[in-house]
């Protein structure tokens, strides 16, 4: 029994390698670990690709947004990387600083993004904003702003991400921050009696939230649209706050070490075009940064208007995360 | 210099090979993380506080683990009644479910719209609200519980069926009953028991994150995990792990200075009837512990298995392929922990009369991994190999080694006490009769250390079979495990199919423990 | 006196019977194959193992349905009859108090019982500086204290050799003398029988006979003990 097991195990340790895609070229695309699974947009975008490209796209996935930085970091110029697709605004400036990312050489312009998009080395794919989920069937008062939530009755509760380990909870640390400013430490100690608890990720949160544990999560405006297309239910909605919305806008990059540059370029403006964007609505739950021509399904009306949608530049928002950070962890120390 | 070869042998060799590369797993991956680091680094107060929680949820945790589990494991040495070995099997399952799964079942229990918050609110009162400290040290004593709980049982197996008619004879009962048949086994195994679940929860992040409410809840791996992330300051992260290990030399050290560490006997139920507790007082509060802890144990369990089986119909096809990828990779892991084991279970019996410094040091570094982070582990291996080959090709093989280096200690701890008696009862007769290498121990010593390694591989295979672990890190080309699906559906909004996923590991884990542990004892006696 | 009334064991597939009475200060070896139920028996009088049928009487008293605690036997083991955390007095001083709270007169009885198994001053010892044959000295010694009508054996010298073994059962036989106890024991050894039983029972195929004379026994063996014994010495 032992002798058989160990021969399977050999077998599946170290495969031949993959056969077929031998003699065309592989792009290499990391990404993070939900666009790359069954339900994510990565099956039908490698579809989509090779079947114009003559290639062999291969995704590497990891954790998220920040495991792919600290990825490209650990392995520097040596990375296989041609293209990273899954970074966002937070972590750009510090993924420029490594040199390893090249210029995209591109006019971008009609994009449908709530901003005016300048970065000249990453391009947007898609974008989403920050916003605490509900249940409408079980909350009928509604916080319309964080005072409003702060002021909530003691028993109200919210779940939130760590900063520390998740991209939301680093979302509305900044949110709050471009929402206060100076003030956010004052905001942080008004939230605090109502954080129920912080979790690792954002699956912990929002799988807390469907159990009942607490009457908001942190999530996306386009949490409920998943909830009415895949389940028929339309009990779940997002709470508009007054200060606006965080915006969440996700990138991708090519490297300057890639070895098939041409095939690089070719990926990400296939990332712009229709086949890749209508995929993104219903396979990532974002918004597409180009409205398909078939327009968005239902559940993705946009709720909040241009002029509240909140973003610090990637600069401001590198200088500006430790002492968000240590006001947080002071606010929800004491 | 021929002669000394000749003592040590092949074996021998191997496990020191063995614990060579256990060291450099463990620390040789945390020296690699430390060089790559660039510019000074220092810790700050927020390191500090995270220190000081560490320390004190894990100490009231393992306190707490301990001091239930004395009456429990007492009730169910003394008691016999139906499906027990059932109950038995099924308390170790909190130990091998994955941290999530563990965590949801907890709260559907615990939780604010948990069942006994619904009867709290049902008669009147406010919802259960377990997030803090509380929460925590609950999660970790659910986790931990059952595993001490065990360690006592095999304990208090090893003594002699006589003792317990001797005392029933002379009529020693109650506490003179635990002074002279309890407390000698009790001595000897708490410490590292004690120990040993503290160091569990030293290592803790996930469970002491989400159930503690909050940044006062972080612990030196959460602060590891962003030294890494958040910082990328590498030199940050291999200084907390020192740290870490620190933490756990002391700990260590401590429990071998008040007693022997504890050890696991073979995994064999063979349960020496007792006379003690024979009292309507004694039967009721024996009655009692064993319901209760059952309860507060096999309750969340079971809505584990509930809100699975819910999810089962739900689960996508890619399921079985990751099934199967997971229980090879299980397979492999606890093959290897099975084979390092015991060439170092071997070495550390062999050096014992000689040279006991070696011995201990072989031991010590056959623990060392229960004080390691994975994530140093994790990314140092990454800094290793990357330069020379390409990771995700080695994700499986990654993922089963580095699972079987941190299974060890405990498999080391079940086979060492039975390799020790193989060796002690037929080591000079295999010697003299020439019985050496490969041949030797298939003849000498497999027999007698079967059922304890038919036990210890049992418990790899389960933990490498629910845990994430390095795969995270080591993107996988070649498809997700079971766990690492989980994670994507629950990613993927998709919690009940996750649950049902969860149901399927916890089945997974189960049946592969049970098949080893009954592999061993299988005609052990022939 | 010692009387097996229609004693029946019954676990899982193996049965016992016995039905016979052993008269005060009588020294009884028990013989038989392995497995055949010659610990079982001693188990069974020591209230170690519960009985399917029968009532089990010392001295007329009915022993049956009591604790092992309270039944008027003590038992050697082959091994671990004694604790080894406990030093040589405190092991023997349990055969007195179970608390081992000793006054000083106990301890001087102590001291007497250890001098009578030729182990005196070793009060201080621990069981694993003793040699086997001292650690079965020292459970006598308690025995001896105990003083209890019954004295039982299991193979407690099996492991010894056979000068060790022989001045064990001499003073064995010199202890039950003492105060009239009556002795069962288990052995495998026919000389063993010789050289201290009056009587044998023998214990085969699910069956403890009554007791007869170890002479006679010898002398004109029925077939089973016969085939048991092999070559007659």
């Amino acid at each position: 029994m032992f002798r058989n097991a160990l021969l399977g195990a050999a077998l599946i340790f170290f495969p031949g390698g993959a056969a077929g895609a031998e003699d065309l070229p592989v792009l290499n695309v990391y990404t993070y670990d939900s666009f790359v699974s069954e339900w994510g947009p990565g099956p039908r975008v490698e579809q989509a690709f090779e079947a114009q490209c003559k290639c062999d796209l291969q995704f590497t996935a990891l954790g998220d947004g920040a495991a792919l930085l600290a990825r490209i970091q650990l392995e520097g110029e040596r990375t296989k990387a041609d293209v990273v697709l899954g970074l966002d605004t937070n972590l750009t400036a510090r993924a420029a600083e490594t040199g390893l990312f090249a210029s995209h050489d591109r006019v971008v312009a009609g994009l449908d993004l709530p901003i005016e998009w300048t970065d000249t080395r990453f391009l947007p794919f898609d974008w989403g904003y920050f916003a605490f989920v509900y249940d409408r069937t079980k909350l009928s008062d509604v916080p319309r702003s964080f005072t409003e939530l702060a002021a909530m009755p003691e028993d109200f509760k919210i779940i939130i991400e760590d900063p520390r380990s998740s991209t939301p909870g680093l979302g509305l640390l900044m949110w709050v921050k471009a929402a206060y400013g100076d003030r956010a430490p004052e905001i942080w100690a008004g939230l605090a009696p109502h954080i129920l608890t912080v979790t690792k990720g954002w699956s912990e949160a929002y799988g807390l939230f469907l159990k009942g544990e607490a009457d908001m999560v942190l999530s996306y405006t386009t949490s409920p649209a998943y909830h009415i297309i895949a389940e028929q239910d339309d009990s779940k909605a997002a709470a508009i706050f007054d200060e606006g919305h965080y915006l969440q806008i996700e990138v991708a990059g090519r490297l300057v070490t890639s070895k098939q540059p041409k095939l690089a370029a070719e990926f990400l403006d296939f990332m712009l075009s229709d086949a890749f964007q209508s995929i993104i609505p219903t396979g990532n739950w974002m918004y597409p940064v180009l409205t398909p021509k078939s327009g968005l399904p239902e559940g993705f009306e946009n709720p909040v208007p241009a002029e509240k949608a909140l973003l610090m530049s990637p600069k401001q928002a590198v200088d500006m995360r430790k002492d968000a950070l240590d006001e947080w962890l002071h606010a929800l120390s004491k | 210099m021929a002669a000394r070869a000749q003592q040590i042998g092949p074996s021998g060799f191997a496990g020191f090979g063995v614990a060579l590369l256990l060291a450099a797993l463990s620390l040789g991956t945390l020296a690699v993380v430390g060089l790559n680091a660039e510019g000074l680094f220092s810790l700050g107060p927020a390191d500090w506080a995270a220190l000081r929680f560490t320390v004190s949820q894990a100490v009231v945790s393992a306190i707490l683990s301990v001091g239930l589990a004395i009456p429990l494991a007492r009730a169910l040495a003394r008691r016999r009644f139906v499906g027990r070995r059932l109950l038995v099997l099924l308390l170790g399952a909190p130990f091998i479910l994955p941290v999530v799964v563990a965590i949801l079942g907890l709260l559907a229990v615990y939780g604010r719209s948990g069942i006994l918050s619904d009867v709290l609110v049902g008669i009147g009162y406010r919802p259960l609200e377990i997030y803090g400290f509380d929460g925590v040290v609950l999660a970790h004593v659910f986790f931990n519980l059952p595993l001490v709980t065990r360690l006592l049982l095999q304990g208090w197996q090893a003594v002699p069926a006589e003792q317990f008619r001797l005392a029933a004879q002379l009529g020693i009962d109650g506490h003179n009953f635990t002074r002279h048949l309890e407390w000698p086994i009790l001595r000897a195994v708490l410490p590292g028991a004690f120990v040993t679940v503290f160091l569990l929860c030293v290592t803790s992040f996930a469970v002491a994150l989400t159930l503690g409410g909050g940044p006062r809840a972080t612990t030196l791996e959460l602060a590891i995990y962003q030294a890494f992330r958040f910082d990328f300051d590498l030199g940050r992260a291999a200084l907390l792990a020192v740290m870490q290990f620190a933490l756990c030399a002391v700990a260590a050290v401590l429990a071998w200075k008040t007693g022997r560490t504890s050890e696991f006997s073979p995994g064999i139920e063979r349960l020496a009837e007792r006379w003690d507790g024979r009292s309507w007082f004694a039967s009721i509060g024996d009655g009692i512990m064993i319901v209760m802890v059952a309860l507060f144990l096999l309750v969340p369990t079971v809505m584990v298995i509930v809100n699975g089986l819910h999810g089962l119909a739900t689960l996508p096809a890619s399921i079985i392929p990751a099934a199967m990828r997971s229980i090879l990779v299980a397979l492999g892991s606890a093959l290897l922990t099975l084979w390092l084991a015991v060439m170092l279970a071997l070495a550390i019996a062999r050096q014992e009369p000689q040279n006991p410094r070696v011995s201990g040091l072989l031991e010590g570094v056959g623990y060392l991994s229960i004080a390691a982070s994975p994530m140093v582990i994790g990314t140092g291996l990454f800094l290793l190999l990357f330069p020379h080959i390409d990771p995700a090709r080695l994700a499986l093989p990654i993922t089963a080694l580095v699972n079987a280096a941190m299974s060890l200690p405990f498999a080391l701890r079940a086979l060492l006490p039975a390799v020790r008696q193989a060796r002690q009862d037929y080591g000079a007769l295999a010697d003299s009769l020439g019985m050496t290498g490969l041949s030797g121990f298939r003849l000498a010593i497999w027999p007698r250390i079967r059922p304890a390694a038919g036990f210890a591989t049992g418990l790899a295979a389960a933990l490498s079979m629910g845990d994430l672990g390095v795969i995270a890190l080591f993107a996988d080309a070649d498809g997700p495990t079971l766990p690492l699906l989980m994670y994507r559906l629950m990613g993927a909004y998709q919690m009940q199919a996750a649950a049902g996923a969860g149901l399927l590991l916890l089945v997974l884990s189960l049946g592969l423990f049970w098949v080893f542990d009954r592999e061993g004892r299988h005609d052990a006696g022939a | 006196m010692l009387e097996l009334d229609h004693l029946l064991i019954r676990q899982d597939d193996f049965s016992l019977a016995a039905d016979w009475q052993l008269a005060q200060g009588q020294k009884l070896a028990i013989l038989g194959p392995s497995g055949g139920g010659k610990t079982t028996l001693l188990s069974a009088i020591a209230g170690f193992v519960a009985l399917s049928q029968g009532r089990i009487r010392v001295d007329g008293i009915d022993i049956t349905d009591l604790p092992p605690a309270r039944r008027p036997v003590s038992i050697l083991f082959q091994e671990h009859n004694l604790f080894a955390h406990l030093d040589v007095a405190q092991n023997v001083g349990l055969g007195l108090r179970p608390n081992l709270r000793l006054s000083r007169a106990e301890h001087d009885r102590i001291a007497e019982a250890l001098t009578e198994v030729g182990l005196t001053g070793f009060q201080s010892r621990r069981p694993a500086s003793l040699s086997g044959g001292q650690r079965q000295r020292v459970a006598l010694a308690r025995a001896l204290l105990r003083n209890k009508p019954v004295l039982m054996l299991d193979e407690p010298f099996a492991a010894l050799g056979p000068a060790l073994k022989a001045e064990m059962l001499d003073l064995v036989k010199r202890i039950v003398g003492l105060n009239e106890t009556t002795l069962l024991m288990v052995t495998h050894d026919p000389g063993d029988a010789r050289r201290i039983a009056d009587q044998i029972s023998f214990v085969a195929d699910g069956n403890a006979a009554a007791p007869e004379p170890t002479e006679a026994l010898f002398n004109a063996p029925p077939p089973a003990l016969a085939a048991y014994l092999g070559n007659p010495t």
